[in-house]
C-alpha cells in the first residue's frame, strides 16, 4: 500500500507533469526571434549572401553583365 | 527521507521538461525535404530576379511577396514572362511560409512566418531595390 505522502508526491508530480506538457503542446508564443534566425538562414541562401559577402561581388557580376 | 528523494525526483523532471522547452524555443525547424526543395526553387530563380529588382521593375511588398512595381523598364515583349516568374516566386514563397510553419507543428504560424520573413526581406534587400513600407515603395 503506498503512504499518504507517496500519494501526494506521485498526485503534484501528475499535475506538473500535465501542466509541463500542456505548455509545450500549446506552446502559446511565436517564437519571434527563431523565426527570424531562421528567415535570415533561409534569405543567405536564397540571396547567396553567405560566401564572403556578396553584397559588391554581385553587384559587380551584374555589372560587367550589362 | 524517501519523500525527500521522490519530490527531487520531481523537479528533476520539471526542470528537464522545461529546458526541452526552452530548447524547442531556440530554433525553428526548417531542414525538411519540402524547405529546402522551396529554397533551392527560390535561389535557381532568383538569377532572373536580381536583374529586375536592381532595375526597380520588382519590388519586395510588404507582405513577404514580390510584386511588379515598374513595367515600363520591362520591354513589352518580355512581360509575360516577368509576370510568370513573379506568380512563380510568390508561389513558393507562401509554400515556404506554410511549410516552416508546419515543419514546426504550428500551421496557425503561416502568417506570423510570413510577416517576420516580409521583414527580413525588406530590411536586407541590396542598395537600389525598391520595397514597400507602410508608406508607400521606397529605394534601398
Amino acid at each position: 500500500m503506498m503512504s499518504m505522502n507517496a500519494r501526494l508526491v506521485l498526485g503534484t508530480a501528475t499535475a506538473l507533469a500535465i501542466a509541463t506538457a500542456g505548455c509545450v503542446t500549446i506552446n502559446i508564443y511565436f517564437p519571434a526571434a527563431a523565426a527570424e534566425k531562421a528567415a535570415d538562414r533561409i534569405i543567405d541562401e536564397v540571396w547567396q549572401l553567405r560566401e564572403g559577402q556578396a553584397g559588391p561581388a554581385e553587384a559587380k557580376t551584374e555589372e560587367e553583365a550589362k | 527521507m524517501k519523500l525527500m528523494i521522490m519530490l527531487r525526483q520531481v523537479f528533476v523532471m520539471v526542470a528537464l521538461a522545461l529546458s526541452a522547452f526552452a530548447f524547442a524555443q531556440g530554433n525553428l525547424e526548417i531542414n525538411t525535404p519540402a524547405i529546402s526543395a522551396l529554397q533551392k526553387s527560390m535561389q535557381q530563380r532568383h538569377a532572373q530576379l536580381a536583374p529586375l529588382y536592381a532595375s526597380g521593375a520588382l519590388g519586395l511588398t510588404a507582405d513577404g511577396n514580390v510584386a511588379l512595381r515598374d513595367a515600363s523598364g520591362v520591354p513589352m515583349a518580355q512581360r509575360g514572362q516577368v509576370n510568370a516568374l513573379v506568380a512563380a516566386e510568390n508561389a513558393d514563397r507562401a509554400a515556404l511560409y506554410r511549410e516552416i510553419a508546419r515543419a514546426n507543428g504550428h500551421p496557425e504560424w503561416e502568417a506570423e512566418v510570413r510577416n517576420t520573413f516580409a521583414q527580413r526581406w525588406v530590411e536586407r534587400a541590396q542598395p537600389g531595390w525598391w520595397v514597400q513600407g507602410a508608406g508607400g515603395w521606397t529605394v534601398r
